[in-house]
């Protein structure tokens, strides 16, 4: 049943093949069979159980939602009602959510069955997910390496086979990178496209959840259940969601394609470069055109969202102060104690380094010469998008200059790390939609191709992803000993 | 742009954030890393460009002024470390 895709698994259920009690049970089997992946923070077992259940019901009344019944794991940085969300962080090791996020809430609604909570980086702060308090994720394709981050269990989890589907969020690549890392298909929405209420804050004006699946056309069916308006959040978009399932078999003659040369520098690896420009021929294949562009800005991407990300991080994070939930330090002598002492024995040393960093931007004195100056380059860096944008449809790159890493490999240097993130980052400054599909190997590790688009214009990047897949087979690979 | 230990603590202590001492120098370095990469945005000249909070420029937005929560005291204090006659308890501020 594992080796199933959603679309498949609501057929099997509607055509009695097996209950979605069966295959909770057999998703639950392997979630243990592979426990050392750590890919969950906590696994659900009853709650999921008594879920499938009342899908199982549901399904046999008839006109049950698509997604009744089909097994799909949450980030733990979405709130789950009576159920702990950790965000990764020993801050919120004993922190049992009192509501449910609304992308939690909606998937109920759907009738889908939570496995679990799945492992990230510490308040999504990291890209191998090695700052988590529950220990790095292993990828599944060598469990010597990092699964990427800060997304990592959902997608160690999907590639892995250990749920069908997965969610997860983005400010940085936190979807794209570790959905390229581990070879599967991950999209980050346009920012204010999914409800970020019960999504705990790392950087607001950058956080965005998306979804990681086995292929477009599972990453379309769980994205329709999570997008649209929110009054709950602030930030979400009152714009109308199209079937992204709709137009998945569009034809692709006549689309236009973009290739930023800063993209294609020497900074990238030459075996994913290659890969990667071996993926746009098959594009060529499928009709489309490639035009080469140039985006000066994007080398200014990771120096502004330092900065951003940080400072918005540094205000966010203030709640954590170990008053209303969350941890406490023991026996404080005094109110500062309280605050300092719980903070710093709570935060591990890259949400602290990031917290340092952005409460230093927002300082008197400097908040003009970092903040406002960050704010301004990311002007410019989102009028380089439009521009390019207004000449094509899509722009294709890579998401990582490398495959994926080995686990401690680069903890000792957190601005190489950062470094890393260079081609994901600035889609994020911009707010615009983007996806990680499997495009092929190098050494035998999944590369991950990055499709770039407008405003709003997911339904499109589904459909180009999902052409693509159906032409090539790299998003069916499995890695050995998960089959 | 380089921190000092001594920066290092006065930044700790605005964020109300605890660091062993053991720890300041590795930070002051971390900081100082960071603020190198930072600074490469002076090299954009950025005077005429306005600053850009949100995506999509959107403000915020306005509701009714009218109640839409309800009175959960109880069941948000149930996580809460300490509480007594639903009061959140935080050491003794006042002498």
């Amino acid at each position: 049943m594992h080796t199933k895709t959603i679309t498949e698994l609501a057929q099997g259920l509607r055509a009695k093949e097996f209950s979605s009690v069966e295959l909770t049970h057999a998703y639950l089997d392997r979630i243990k069979q592979y426990a050392e992946l750590n890919c969950f923070i906590t696994v659900t077992e009853d709650y999921a159980l008594a879920a499938a259940a009342q899908a199982d019901k549901a399904l046999a009344l008839g006109n049950a939602p698509l997604l009744t019944g089909i097994p799909i794991a949450q980030k733990d940085i979405f709130c789950t009602n009576g159920i702990r969300t950790s965000c990764g962080s020993k801050m919120l090791d004993n922190f049992i959510a009192p509501y449910n996020a609304t992308v939690v809430e909606k998937f109920n609604q759907a009738g889908a069955v939570m496995l679990g909570k799945l492992n990230m980086d510490e308040f999504a702060m990291g890209s191998s997910n090695e700052t988590s308090f529950y220990g790095a994720v292993q990828n599944p394709w060598d469990t010597n390496t990092v699964a990427g981050g800060s997304s990592g269990g959902s997608a160690a989890a999907v590639a892995a086979r250990l749920a069908v589907a997965t969610t997860g969020t983005d400010t940085g690549g936190s979807i794209r990178q570790p959905a390229a890392l581990c070879g599967i298909t991950g999209i980050k929405p346009t920012y204010g496209r999914v409800s970020r209420y019960g999504m705990i804050a790392y950087a607001s004006s950058l956080d965005q959840g998306g979804s990681m699946a086995r292929n477009a056309e599972d990453a379309a069916i769980l994205l329709q259940t999570m997008a649209g308006f929110d009054p709950k959040d602030s930030t979400s978009v009152d714009v109308a969601v199209p079937d992204y399932q709709a137009g998945l078999n569009n034809s692709l003659q006549g689309l236009k394609i973009g290739l930023p040369k800063e993209f294609f520098s020497a900074d990238l690896n030459p075996e994913i470069a290659a890969t990667l420009l071996a993926a746009i021929e098959e594009y060529k294949k499928l009709g489309a055109e490639v035009k080469e562009i140039s985006m000066p800005m994007l080398e200014y991407a990771i120096p502004a969202y330092y900065v951003i990300a940080s400072a918005e991080c540094s205000a966010n994070l203030s709640r954590f102060d170990g008053v209303r939930y969350g941890y406490r330090c023991e026996n404080p002598k005094d109110l500062t104690d309280l605050y300092t002492r719980s903070r710093g024995e709570a935060f591990g040393a890259e949400v602290k380094r990031r917290i340092l960093m952005g409460t230093y931007a927002l300082s008197a004195g400097y908040y003009d010469a970092y903040y406002l100056k960050a704010q301004k380059v990311r002007r410019l860096i989102t009028e380089d998008f439009k521009r390019a944008l207004s000449e094509v449809d899509v722009i294709m790159g890579p998401v990582s200059p490398s495959t994926a890493f080995g686990i401690g490999e680069k903890t000792a240097d957190p601005i190489e790390m950062y470094l890393a993130d260079i081609y994901t980052i600035a889609i994020n400054l911009a707010g615009l939609p983007a996806m990680s599909i499997p495009a092929g190997f190098v050494n035998k590790m999944p590369v991950g191709l990055q499709i770039i688009g407008n405003y709003f214009d997911e339904a499109r990047l589904l459909n180009i992803a999902h052409q693509y897949q159906q032409v090539t087979d790299w998003h069916q690979q499995t890695p050995k000993g998960f089959a | 742009m380089s921190l000092c230990a001594t920066d290092v603590k006065k930044i700790a202590h605005l964020a109300r954030l605890g660091i062993e001492e053991k720890d300041v120098s590795s930070y002051a370095q971390d900081l100082s890393g960071m603020l190198d990469l930072v600074a490469q945005m002076n090299a954009l000249n950025t005077d005429a460009v306005s600053t850009m909070a949100h995506p999509l420029e959107q403000t915020q937005r306005l509701r009714p002024d009218c109640v839409t929560e309800i009175n959960q005291r109880e069941h948000f204090q149930i996580i809460a470390p300490q509480v007594e006659s639903g009061l959140y308890l935080v050491p003794k501020v006042i002498e």
